[in-house]
Parts: C-alpha cells; structure tokens; sequence
C-alpha cells in the first residue's frame, strides 16, 4: 500500500467520527441513542426529529460544504497565482459579497422589505452572491486582457480594498439596527442556512466542485507557470476562466449563505500538501477536500461548544498552519 | 522545421526584428547569438506561440503557428524558458511527466508508453538517479536537465532554449552543450538555444542564428565563421573576434 492510501483510509474513518461529535453536539442535550432513533425511523417525538433533522443534519451538512467548497478554492488559487498565501478571498470575493450584503442591508429599507424577514433572509444572500459574481467576473475580464497573472493578482486585490472602502461608508450612514445584522453576517455562521436555501446549495456547489475536477490536469500544468503549461498546450485564457468560475461558485455561495469563513481555504491545502507530500493535483484535490471536511466539522464542534462565531475558531487554528507555512519557507535550508 | 516568413517582432516602439526571413530546414544544433536585448528571447517565444507577432509570419514543421490550437502545438514544439522552477513536493519524474500533458487524457492518467518515454528521457539526461528527488534540493545545472528531459518527454520535433548555460558554471556548459548536440543528432531533433557562449556554439552547432537588430543571419556554422558577422557583434575598438582561431581577442592598453 502506497502512502496515499494509507493516509486516505486512515482519514475517512476519522472524518466520519467528526460528523457523528458534530451531529451529537449542539445547544439542546441529546443522546446518542435518541439521534440514532431519528436516523433509524424509530419512533421518537416531534421536537427531536426537528432538531436533529431540520436543525443539526442541516448545519453539519453546511459545514462539509464550507470545508469543501473554501479548501477546493484555495487549492485552486495557491496553484493558479504560485503563491502559498493565496486564498479564495484573495481576489475580493468576500469583499464584493460583504459590499452586496452592504447595500442590501441599508437599501432594503428604502425598497421597503425590511418587515419581512423572508425577504431579508432572500436578500442577504443573493446580494452577497450578486457582489461576489460582480467581483469575479470582474478579475476575469481582466485576467484576458493582463497578461501577468501577478497583475491579476494586484487587481484583486484593490478591488477589494476599494469594496471595503465603500462598505465602511456604507457603514458610517447605517443605524445601529443595521450595523449589527452586518456584523453578525460578517462574522460568518452556519445557523441560519435552512433547508430550503441547503437545497440551493448543494447543486451550485457540485458544480463548483464537478468544474473542479474537471480542472485537475490544468492545475497540473500550472505548477510549472503559465509560460510552461503554454507551451505544453494549455488555453491559459480558458483555463483561468473555467478555474475563476469554480472558485466563485464555491467561495461565493459559501460566503452568501455564511458570510466570510477565514483562514480554512489558506490552510487546508498546505496541511494536505504536508500529509502526503505531493503536489499533483490528482492527490491534492481529493485530499483537501477530506481534510476541509475534517477542519470545518472540527472547528463547528468547538464553535458550538464554546458559543462562539465560526470565523474565530477558523483563524484561531488556521493562522498556526499558516505560520508554519511561513516559517518552513523562510528558514534557511 | 521552423520557417520565418517575412517575420517583424517588436518590443513597444522598438523593432527588433525586421521582416526577418529563415529557413531553419535541416535541423540540428542551432546557435542563436546577438547582444543583450537583441530580440533572442522574443524570438523563441515568438516560435513557442508565447509573443506576439507584429507582422509576417512563422511555419513550424509546414504549419502556420498562428492557426495552430495550443495542443497541437504542444505536439511540434517544446521550450525550456529562463525561469527558475523549484516546487517543493513535486518530485523529477513528475515535473517530466507533465511533458506528457498533450498525450495524455483529460486527467493526465499515465500509459505505460508514456511511462517508457519519461523514463528514456531521464535516463537520456543522467537523471535517472533523480527521479524520486525533489528540484528544491538540487543545484541549478540538475534543474537545466529535469526541464529538459521534460521538453524530451513532450516528444517534439523541435525543441527550444532560451539560456539554458547561463546559470550554469563552466564545466556544465560544456556539459549541457555536448549534450544538447547529442540529443539534435542521435534524437534527430531541431535544437535551437540562444546563448552568449560564443566558444560552445562555433565549436559544437551545426547552424548559427544571429541577430544583428533588425537583421538575422542563419548559415551553417563555417559559412558564419568567415561571413563577418560575427565581428558586427563586436563594434568596439579594443575587442575583436578573429575568425582564423575563433577566439575573442582583448587590446591591452600600451603602459
């Protein structure tokens, strides 16, 4: 048995013992017994069919999403612009989503939805999807017209700053109301997702991830830089596109229906690049996609334990991994 | 193999090469010589499909490169650029596998005849003994010839380098040279590199190229040797090149 599978079948049966903790852990006390009950249809009360079905199942699904749509991203943009602190959030998408989230929570009071709460909910996040698409798309046009993709790069990056300049004047005109449905966005959860707007989700992110896949041998090629994988046949034009537009599937669902989840798309990939020592993207994709399964159902687990928002316990164990990153590519040899 | 059909390249206003026309027909070892900034590199790209064309254009084994899709490209012509290559946990075989990208099915998947072909090309390169290592570990002449094994493995009629000794120290440029003659003439393959190693490219190519802004020169390498050419490149009083030895020649100043 080769390394690979070593590690993969020590790995699924671990990820599998996360979702289980995750789906046990939560606000209302419940045994294992009554939770393996409602997965068995065995007969249990109404309350806790609702909770573990419409309230937990929901969320831990939420955070496999989260783990594999932010570690399918930053995989897709560390090899994509050569450089290990890429993000899914490098190229503003989460500023675009925030500015759209921005603009609807102090429209949507002018257009008079602030009553309903359907509405809201709607709103919040097709404004952020539409300011994530709206940033991408942007950075994809002017990927076919800048030849360097370390021009790219720069590009995004003042998009972003430039969302997050109009969001703080955004903010400075906002009422206090609005400032703290704001915030509690920005800090990113996985509670308010339902079951209606999972099963908008789910298909947009498969096909972020099936895009994905489809994108492996391309990725490959880019280790070496665009100049090589030109010259080994590859359409930059089309490959940046067809990447850019997996990454705003993924990351730009993910950062509407949850708001911003730092840290894990930077740090999934590096720990996966560690654990199996490669670079092929045939290992790596796969790989990050389990291991940002594990990270994500991990840091909900701590989250709920704890009470607090999922960004800080992303950061809190991401930043280590990327100081390590640091570190390794710094100290001499 | 590589025809340049009334051929202009330029670099924001300035021409470098001007309805420039060859006919690099035979293959072989071929030197591309000129000054700094005469235009070397954005030939070979200009031939890899990597610049742009002002006008004119260039055949690559009968083709018009302009209508060539990337992969078919691919297929006709490998490069090996300037730039420094180092990934970390990518080992050799796999960089020289990447080669195999244009033959290989939309995930990469590996046949066994590709296999044989990574394989032949390390063990053409004496790199066999690499195969497992990782170029983040290895000196600058060792990632030279994994890149070229890797054009290898791409299985091209023509390979293109551009620089590929200036990293390099001087035993392993003569090392590299041979060696690049080896493949042109065993592998019969058309290996045009451009170079500032006057020395390696009178001695062991079998055509020159050389750019003389906005003109190029392409003769067998003897032909070039009495033309005069050669000596253009030198316009300078105290250096002279002299043909009869094929050696550089420095005036000292009288005490």
């Amino acid at each position: 048995m080769n390394r690979k599978t070593i590690i993969f079948t020590f790995l699924i049966p671990l990820a599998i013992i996360l979702f289980v903790l995750d789906l046990l852990s939560g606000d209302s006390t419940l045994s294992a017994g009554q939770v393996w009950n409602v997965f068995t249809g065995n007969v249990t009360d109404e309350t806790t069919r609702n909770i573990v079905l419409s309230i937990r199942l929901v969320r831990v699904v939420v955070a496999i999403l989260i783990g594999v749509a932010l570690s399918i991203s930053g995989l897709q943009m560390q090899t994509v612009f050569r450089n290990p602190l890429a993000d899914p959030y490098l190229l503003g998408v989460s500023s675009g989503s925030g500015l759209g989230v921005a603009f609807f929570i102090l429209g949507a009071p002018l257009f008079g939805l602030a009553h309903s709460g359907f509405w809201q909910s709607v709103g919040i996040v097709g404004a952020g999807w539409g300011g994530a698409v709206m940033v991408l798309l942007l950075i994809a046009i002017i990927s076919r017209y800048v030849k360097n993709i370390l021009g790219v790069l720069i590009m995004g990056v003042m998009i972003g700053y430039i969302a997050g300049a109009i969001i703080q004047i955004l903010q400075y005109l906002s009422s206090a109301e609005q400032l703290k449905m704001f915030f509690l966005w920005s800090m990113g959860s996985l509670g308010h997702v339902t079951t209606t707007k999972l099963f908008i989700m789910i298909p947009v992110i498969c096909m972020g991830i099936i895009l994905a896949i489809y994108c492996i041998k391309v990725l490959n090629l880019l280790l070496l830089g665009e100049n090589y994988a030109q010259t080994m046949g590859l359409n930059i034009r089309r490959a940046r596109t067809l990447i850019f537009i997996s990454t705003t599937l993924l990351t730009g669902t993910v950062t509407a229906f949850c708001g911003p989840v730092g840290f894990l798309g930077l740090a999934v990939p590096h720990v996966a690049r560690m654990l199996f020592n490669d670079a092929d993207h045939r290992t790596l994709l796969p790989g990050s996609i389990l291991l940002g399964i594990m990270a994500m159902l991990l840091c909900d687990i701590i989250a709920k334990t704890l009470v607090l928002p999922v960004n800080c316990i992303t950061a809190l164990l991401g930043i280590p991994v990327i100081i390590w990153v640091v570190y390794k590519n710094l100290r001499p040899a | 193999m590589i025809q340049l059909e009334a051929l202009t390249l330029g670099y924001g206003q300035q021409i470098l090469l001007d309805q420039a026309s060859a006919n690099l027909d035979k293959g072989g070892l071929i030197a591309l010589l000129g000054r700094n900034g005469s235009g070397k590199s954005s030939l070979l790209r200009a031939i890899a499909g990597l610049g742009t064309i002002r006008s004119g254009r260039i055949l690559l084994a009968g083709r018009d490169l302009a209508e060539l899709q990337p992969e078919k490209r691919a297929r006709i012509v490998s490069f090996v650029t300037t730039e420094k290559v180092r990934i970390p946990n990518l080992k050799c075989r796999d960089v020289v596998a990447l080669g195999r990208a244009p033959y290989t099915n939309w995930v990469g998947h590996l046949q066994p005849q590709d296999r044989e072909i990574i394989d032949k090309s390390l063990a053409l390169l004496d790199m066999a003994s690499y195969a497992e290592r990782t170029m983040d570990q290895m000196s600058d002449g060792e990632c030279q010839r994994i890149m070229i094994a890797r054009a290898l493995a791409q299985d091209t009629p023509i390979i293109l380098l551009d620089e590929p000794t200036s990293f390099l120290d001087l035993p392993n440029r003569y090392e590299l040279g041979v060696l690049l003659q080896k493949l042109a003439h065993e592998q019969n393959k058309c290996i045009l590199f451009s170079t500032h190693e006057l020395d390696i490219a009178l001695t062991l190519c079998d055509y020159i190229a050389l750019i003389d802004r906005p003109h190029l020169h392409y003769q067998p390498t003897q032909q070039m040797i009495n033309s005069g050419h050669i000596e253009c490149l030198f316009r300078n009083e105290t250096i002279t090149f002299d043909p009869k030895e094929l050696r550089i020649r420095v005036q000292r100043k009288a005490p």
